[in-house]
């Protein structure tokens, strides 16, 4: 489903090279988990992949499906069925958080050259998700994300992943900021969305996460490099003793 | 101060006054003539003229205005039930206006004026008292030419808005026009106007708001390109009492909108904002000015912008604070959402208080669209184009809100969004 392909990025300001050469391939159906050291290049792999801008590809690629993922405008790939949970999700005064997701769902839709949905029945959609994420319905007639707690903006992330149904889901460190109960709950909210269709690509620095989603490969990013693949049991490693002897080990 | 002596053609057009307006409207041109003459005309070097030419407004004719550009008579508020005046070229239009009456409310045409008494308290009053702090010699010329108006008094709270519509078929008429408007003590009145009402208008409207009374204004400016406009508005507020009033300009060649407010009562309130929307030759300017006099009120200025290919935006707004006016609680924004790198916003924020116990704030900024916040919409699906439009609705958002009427704001934005519609890229 998603291919990396040694992704050689840059910084368009200044050059540093943050990404040196990922490879990586999740299938359908299989959930991946990155883990790594602050700075490692991680969200720069997930805003490259969305599409974000500041970003220079000087080599390699990625493939959704087989379609060249880097050529298409960010709107393309998330009616391709691509989704970011951000890491910081964004606050937008003035943007009416049904507004926005019923207008993001109803655009990819169109792109996609399906019906638009209904209002009623968008705020039907939107009623249920949202009641399995705790999420009140005072939230939901807020601006995006504005005054939203820092768990509340990661559970907002996910209500947008559970009502556009993407097919391959990359979330950035979701489980940071959350309690334990949010956890929980973002987490069974991944599990409900898993199925043979579908990919997941779960960027985390704690096991705690992959107690409730269970991973079935791990990766370990170092400097721009994946430097290390394995099971569930490499992210218990980590949590035991760190990134210095596998770093070592590579190096 | 030294400003320029009256051009000729300007001062041929104070001496020909029109005829048959006998008794006290008659006497209050006469002092707006002399307080012209001594104002003589605004020029670059005066303080609040300098981010903006005054030429166009004061030269001897209106701009022309080829014919294919005459606008037709589509109306910004068409939805909207309302008692409709309409104005043709700043000629009242008595066949195409509403001859129905609105009961609490009395509207009499300029024309008419010794059938609206009440009005000689009023007309030309308040624009004499509001030559502060700096002289609006167009407002004074203004109370001396203008050919017609409509006076307006609300006795009770009105069932429907007044709604003046401005249209236009000439492609150089020069309108001038003078409304008053009062508001009884506990009076409710919204006015409503819309429409482009000549090649060139100039309006001066004076509202004196009552004791308890409340006043709505909601104004929509344009969408045609090519005229010039400046109007004036001057009020004030007696104790307890309302003043909100929201402009949307849209398009426009050149278009100043002067307020005046005094404060004058306790507890009284306010409100004053914008939207501007200018793309290409569009040069739009809101000066403001707030006037605490009196203790526990109220004042929010909330205008912004949006602009490009070379358009221009220029807000000037002042809180002025007098001594006595304690607790006064002031709130000044004006801000530019600039498209591109051609367009641009200058702006004359200024607070002066002379009272120790008040809250006052005010802010100014110019910016692009947030790159962070168009990723995001783009990264859920929405493109480019309608991720854009979101967030300049987003931006125009907190002066939109200044609307109270529900069906109003909702016609004002379905305006927006059909400008936001035509001007992508
Ligand atoms: N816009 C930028 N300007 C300057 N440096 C940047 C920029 N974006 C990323 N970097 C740098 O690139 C490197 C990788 O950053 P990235 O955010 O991808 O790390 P990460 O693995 O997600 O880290 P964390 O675990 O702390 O979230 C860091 O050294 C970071 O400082
Ligand atoms: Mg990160």
């Amino acid at each position: 489903m998603l291919e990396i392909n040694d992704l050689r990025v840059e910084l368009e300001d200044g050059g540093k090279a943050i990404l040196k050469g990922v490879d990586l391939t999740v299938k359908a159906g299989e959930v991946h988990a990155i883990m790594g050291p602050n700075g490692s290049g991680k969200s720069t792999l997930s805003y490259v992949l969305a599409g974000r801008e500041g970003y220079v590809v000087t080599g390699g690629g990625a493939t959704l499906d087989g379609d060249d993922l880097l050529a298409m405008e960010p709107e393309a790939r998330a009616a391709a069925g691509l989704f970011l949970a951000f890491q910081y999700p964004v606050e937008i005064p003035g943007v009416g958080n049904m507004t926005f997701l019923r207008t993001a769902l109803n655009a990819q839709r169109k792109a996609r050259g399906e019906p638009e949905v209904s209002a009623a029945e968008f705020l039907r959609i939107v009623r249920d998700k949202a009641r399995a994420l705790a999420i009140d319905a005072e939230m939901l007639k807020r601006p995006v994300n504005v005054g939203f707690s820092g768990g509340e903006k990661k559970r907002n992330e996910i209500l947008q992943m559970a009502v556009l149904e993407p097919r391959m889901c990359i979330l950035d460190e979701t489980d940071s900021g959350l309690d334990v109960d949010a956890m929980r709950l973002v987490a069974e909210g991944v599990n409900r969305l898993r199925d043979a269709g579908r990919g997941f690509l779960v960027i985390t620095h704690y096991q705690r996460l992959l107690d409730h989603i269970r991973p079935d490969i791990v990766h370990i990013m170092a400097d721009g490099r994946i430097v290390k693949t394995g099971g569930p049991g490499l992210a218990l490693e980590v949590e035991q003793n760190g990134y210095a002897d596998i770093l070592a080990e590579v190096a | 101060m030294g400003r320029p002596e009256p051009k000729p053609a300007a001062d041929a057009r104070l001496s020909a006054l029109p005829d048959g307006t006998a008794g006290w409207l008659a006497e209050a041109r006469e002092a707006a003539r002399a307080r012209a003459r001594a104002l003589g005309l605004p020029g670059r070097r005066d303080e609040y003229w300098r981010f903006t030419n005054p030429g166009p407004l004061v030269a001897a004719g209106a701009p022309g205005i080829a014919d294919a550009a005459v606008a037709g008579d589509a109306e910004a508020f068409a939805g909207i039930d309302a008692l409709r005046l309409v104005f043709r070229d700043g000629v009242f239009d008595a066949a195409a206006s509403d001859a129905a009456a609105l009961a609490g409310v009395e509207v009499v045409r300029l024309a008419d004026a010794p059938r609206a008494g009440w009005a000689r308290d009023l007309y030309g009053r308040l624009e004499a008292a509001g030559h502060l702090p700096v002289p609006r010699p167009l407002a004074a010329a203004n109370t001396a030419l203008a050919a017609d108006g409509l006076l307006i008094r609300a006795r009770t709270g009105a069932a429907r808005p007044v709604m003046i519509v401005y249209r236009r078929s000439s492609g150089s008429s020069d309108g001038m026009l003078h409304h008053c408007v009062r508001l009884d003590a506990g009076a409710r009145l919204t006015l409503v106007e819309a429409g482009t009402g000549a090649a060139r208008l100039t309006t001066v409207t004076e509202v004196e708001v009552g004791e308890g009374a409340v006043f709505h204004h909601i104004r929509a400016q344009g969408p045609e390109e090519a005229p010039v406009a400046a109007t004036h508005l001057f009020a004030r507020l007696a104790a307890r009492s309302e003043f909100r009033s929201f402009t949307l300009t849209a398009n426009g060649r050149l278009t100043r909108n002067e307020a005046f407010v005094e404060i004058a009562g306790p507890g009284a309130l306010a409100h004053l904002a914008g939207a501007a929307l200018g793309d290409g030759a569009f040069h739009q300017d809101d000066t403001v000015f707030v006037r605490h006099a009196a203790e526990g009120c109220e004042s929010r200025q909330v205008f912004k912008k949006v602009l490009r290919h070379g358009a221009t935006g220029v807000f000037q707004g002042k809180i002025h604070v007098l001594p006595h006016a304690q607790k006064t609680d002031g709130y000044q924004i004006s801000q530019a959402l600039l498209l591109d790198e051609d367009a641009q916003f200058l702006a004359k924020p200024e607070l002066e208080i002379y009272a120790d116990d008040v809250k006052c704030s005010h802010g100014s900024t110019a910016g692009a669209i947030d790159a962070t916040s168009l990723f995001y919409l783009r990264a859920r699906g929405l493109p480019r184009a309608e991720a854009e439009a979101l967030l300049v609705l987003a931006f125009l958002a907190e002066a939109v809100a200044e609307i109270a009427e529900p069906d109003l704001a909702a016609a004002v934005e379905a305006l927006l969004d059909d400008w936001i519609g035509r001007h992508r890229g």
